[in-house]
C-alpha cells in the first residue's frame, strides 16, 4: 500500500505528459472504426444531403433543382398520409409499450410472485423473433377469415372483426403485435433499474403505511425516471423507422393506407428511381428523429432539474 | 452487473429470516400474498406465450387441417410435412446457409472492431479520440432506415451490390458494440496496464494478451446481440440482394407472404424452422443476455 501511494499521486499529477505517448496504439486500434465510419456514416450522409437537392435517378448525370424536392414533398398527399399514419403508430406504440413493459418488469421483481425466472423467457422469446416473424405470427392469429382471434370472437357469438380490411383496426394489430414484440427489451431496461433502487427506501415507506401502488408512484416511477427516458426515447426511434412487421402483417394495407415513412422512402427511391427525392424524405424523416430527440432530452433536464 | 445483485440476494434472505419471527399466522398471509401477484405474472407470461404456442402447434397440422374447424389446439396428427416442404421447395436451405456465413463473419468482425474500439475509447486520453466518440455517439441519431438511398448507393459505387459483403459491411459499425467495450474497459484498473508497461510490454500486446481476454463476457454477449441483429435484418439484405441464389432467410419468409395466394403450411413451416437458431443461442446463453447492459447501446 505504501508503496503504491505515491505512484497513484503521479499518475492524478502529470495525466498529460503520460498519456500523449500514446497516439500510434489508439490510432491503430481505432482504425477499423474510422473506416466504416467515413464510408458508411460520412460518405451516404454527406451524398444524401447533396442529392437531396438534385434531380438524381440512380444512374446516369442529374440537375441541382434548389428545394425542388422539399416542397413537392410538402404537396405530397402520399407523403403526408405515410408521416401522419407513421406519428399515429408511434403515439399508440410507445405508451402501451411503456405500460406493459414497466408492468411486467415489476411483477417479475416482485420477490411475492412465484415463477418469474421461467415466465421470463415467456416474455423475452417475441423480442427474439425477427420483425418479419412477428409479422407472420400475428397475420396468422389475426386472418379474418381463419384466425384464431376472430374463431374465438364468432364463438362467444360476436361477429368476425375486419382486422385486415379496416385501415384502422390493421394499424392496431401492428401496434400491439410490435409492442409484445419489443417489451422483452424494455422490461430488461426496467428490471435492471428497479434493481437498483435502494431497497431501504420501500422499507421506510412500508413503515409509514404506504402500499404497494403508494410505492409505485412515489418511489419506483421517480427512481427509474432516467430509465423511463431512455426506453421512451429508443421506442420513439424504433417506430418511426419500423417497417418489416408492416411489409409482413398487412403491407402496408389494406390498399397504401398504412404505408409508412420508410417504406414511403423505400418505393420513391427504389421502385421509382427517385433518389433525390427519396433523399428529401429521408432528410424530413432525420429533421423529426431530431426534434423527437431534443424534446425529449429537454424533458428529461426538466424532470431530472425538479 | 453483480454490483447491482448483491443487494438483492442479501434483501430476499433477509426476508424469510423476518417473517420467521412473526407469529404463525404471517406465513399463510405470505402465501396468501403471493397468489395475486402470481396470478397476474402467469396471466401476462400466458398472453406473451400462447401466439408463440399456437404459431408453433400450427406448424405441425397437416395442411389440410389448418383452417378445419372447430380449431384445436393440439395437432390431431403431428407432421413435419410443412417444414420438408419448406426446406426443399423455397430453397430455404439455400437462404439458411447465406443467412448462416453473413451473421457468423459479420458478429465476429463486429466484435472484434468494437473491442479495439472500446478499449482505445476507455484506456487511452487524446484530443482525437474524444473527437471520435462524438462521431460514434452521431452515428446513433442516423439510423441505416434514414439514409437508405445514399448508403445504398455507396455500397454500389464500392462494388459490393449483390453480394453478401454488401450486408455485412455497413453493419460492422454499430455504437452499441463500441459503447459496451468502453464501459467494460473503464472497469479494468489502470494499474494493470501500468504494471505490464513496467514489464516492458508494447501497447499493443497488452491489448491483444490481457485486454481481450478479460472481455471475453462482452464478448460473448455482443455476439448474441450481433448474431440476433443480423439473423432478424430485413430491409437492407432486401436491397442489397437482387438474385434469389444471394437472399437471406427473412427476404426468403418474406416473399413467401408476398405470394399471391400464402401457402400456410410452408410458411408456418418456413417460419418455425428460422426462429430455432435465435432460441437455440439464446436458451444456451441466455445469462449473458440478461445480464448485458443495453442501455448503453442505442443503435442495431
Amino acid at each position: 500500500m505504501t508503496k503504491r501511494a505515491p505512484d497513484a499521486s503521479d499518475v492524478s499529477v502529470s495525466p498529460p505528459r503520460r498519456r500523449s505517448k500514446y497516439t500510434l496504439a489508439p490510432l491503430v486500434l481505432i482504425t477499423g472504426n474510422v473506416v466504416l465510419f467515413a464510408l458508411f456514416f460520412v460518405w451516404p450522409a454527406v451524398i444524401g444531403l447533396v442529392y437531396s437537392f438534385t434531380n438524381y435517378t440512380g444512374v446516369g448525370s442529374f440537375q441541382f433543382v434548389g428545394l425542388d424536392n422539399y416542397q413537392k414533398l410538402l404537396g405530397d398527399s402520399t407523403f403526408y398520409s405515410a408521416t401522419t399514419r407513421t406519428l399515429l403508430y408511434t403515439v399508440l406504440f410507445v405508451p402501451l409499450n411503456f405500460v406493459l413493459s414497466l408492468l411486467i418488469a415489476n411483477v417479475l421483481v416482485s420477490k411475492h410472485a412465484k415463477g418469474a425466472s421461467v415466465a421470463r423467457i415467456f416474455f423475452f422469446i417475441p423480442w427474439l423473433l425477427s420483425p418479419i416473424i412477428v409479422g407472420v405470427l400475428w397475420r396468422w392469429l389475426f386472418g379474418e377469415n381463419f384466425g384464431l382471434v376472430n374463431y374465438f370472437i364468432e364463438k362467444v357469438g360476436g361477429s368476425a372483426v375486419p382486422w385486415q380490411s379496416n385501415a384502422d383496426l390493421s394499424l392496431l394489430v401492428v401496434v400491439v403485435a410490435a409492442a409484445w414484440a419489443w417489451t422483452g427489451f424494455s422490461m430488461l431496461l426496467f428490471i435492471a433499474a428497479i434493481k437498483n433502487v435502494p431497497t431501504s427506501y420501500y422499507e421506510a415507506a412500508a413503515l409509514d403505511g404506504a402500499g404497494p401502488w403508494r410505492q409505485f408512484i412515489s418511489i419506483t416511477l421517480p427512481s427509474i425516471a432516467p430509465t423511463s427516458f431512455i426506453v421512451i426515447l429508443l421506442n420513439t426511434i424504433h417506430a418511426m423507422k419500423e417497417y418489416a412487421v408492416f411489409a409482413s402483417l398487412n403491407n402496408g394495407g389494406p390498399g397504401t393506407s398504412n404505408n409508412l415513412l420508410v417504406q414511403y422512402i423505400y418505393q420513391t427511391g427504389f421502385k421509382s428511381g427517385q433518389i433525390g427525392y427519396a433523399s428529401a424524405a429521408s432528410f424530413v424523416l432525420m429533421l423529426i428523429l431530431m426534434v423527437v430527440a431534443v424534446i425529449q432530452m429537454m424533458v428529461n433536464r426538466r424532470v431530472e432539474n425538479r | 452487473m453483480t454490483t447491482t445483485d448483491t443487494p438483492r440476494k442479501v434483501d430476499t434472505d433477509s426476508v424469510p429470516a423476518v417473517s420467521r419471527k412473526r407469529p404463525r399466522g404471517a406465513a399463510s398471509g405470505g402465501l396468501r400474498r403471493a397468489i395475486a401477484p402470481t396470478a397476474l405474472l402467469w396471466v401476462l407470461a400466458a398472453l406473451y406465450g400462447i401466439p408463440v404456442l399456437w404459431f408453433v402447434l400450427s406448424s405441425l397440422k397437416p395442411a389440410g387441417d389448418l383452417f378445419s374447424l372447430p380449431l384445436t389446439l393440439f395437432p390431431d396428427d403431428p407432421t413435419v410435412s410443412g417444414y420438408k416442404e419448406a426446406w426443399a421447395s423455397a430453397n430455404f436451405s439455400g437462404y439458411f446457409i447465406n443467412t448462416i456465413i453473413v451473421c457468423v463473419i459479420a458478429t465476429i468482425l463486429t466484435v472484434g472492431v468494437s473491442c479495439c474500439t472500446g478499449y482505445a475509447l476507455a484506456k487511452y486520453d487524446n484530443k482525437w479520440l474524444k473527437a471520435f466518440f462524438v462521431c460514434i455517439l452521431a452515428t446513433t441519431m442516423l439510423p441505416a432506415e434514414v439514409m437508405l438511398a445514399p448508403l445504398f448507393l455507396v455500397v454500389r459505387d464500392l462494388g459490393l451490390y449483390n453480394s453478401l459483403s454488401g450486408i455485412i459491411l455497413p453493419a460492422l459499425l454499430t455504437a452499441t458494440g463500441c459503447f459496451m467495450f468502453r464501459q467494460f474497459f473503464l472497469t479494468v484498473p489502470d494499474e494493470l496496464i501500468e504494471a505490464a508497461r513496467i514489464d516492458g510490454a508494447k501497447e499493443l500486446s497488452i491489448f491483444l494478451r490481457i485486454m481481450v481476454p478479460l472481455s471475453r463476457p462482452i464478448m460473448l454477449t455482443l455476439a448474441i446481440l450481433s448474431f440476433q441483429w443480423r439473423w432478424n435484418d430485413y430491409i437492407w439484405p432486401l436491397l442489397m440482394l437482387n438474385d434469389p441464389e444471394k437472399f437471406t432467410v427473412q427476404i426468403g419468409i418474406q416473399s413467401l407472404v408476398g405470394a399471391q395466394n400464402i401457402n400456410w403450411s410452408v410458411l408456418l413451416g418456413g417460419s418455425v424452422i428460422s426462429m430455432v437458431p435465435l432460441i437455440v443461442v439464446f436458451l444456451v446463453f441466455q445469462k449473458y443476455v440478461m445480464n448485458a447492459d443495453i442501455n448503453a447501446g442505442l443503435k442495431d
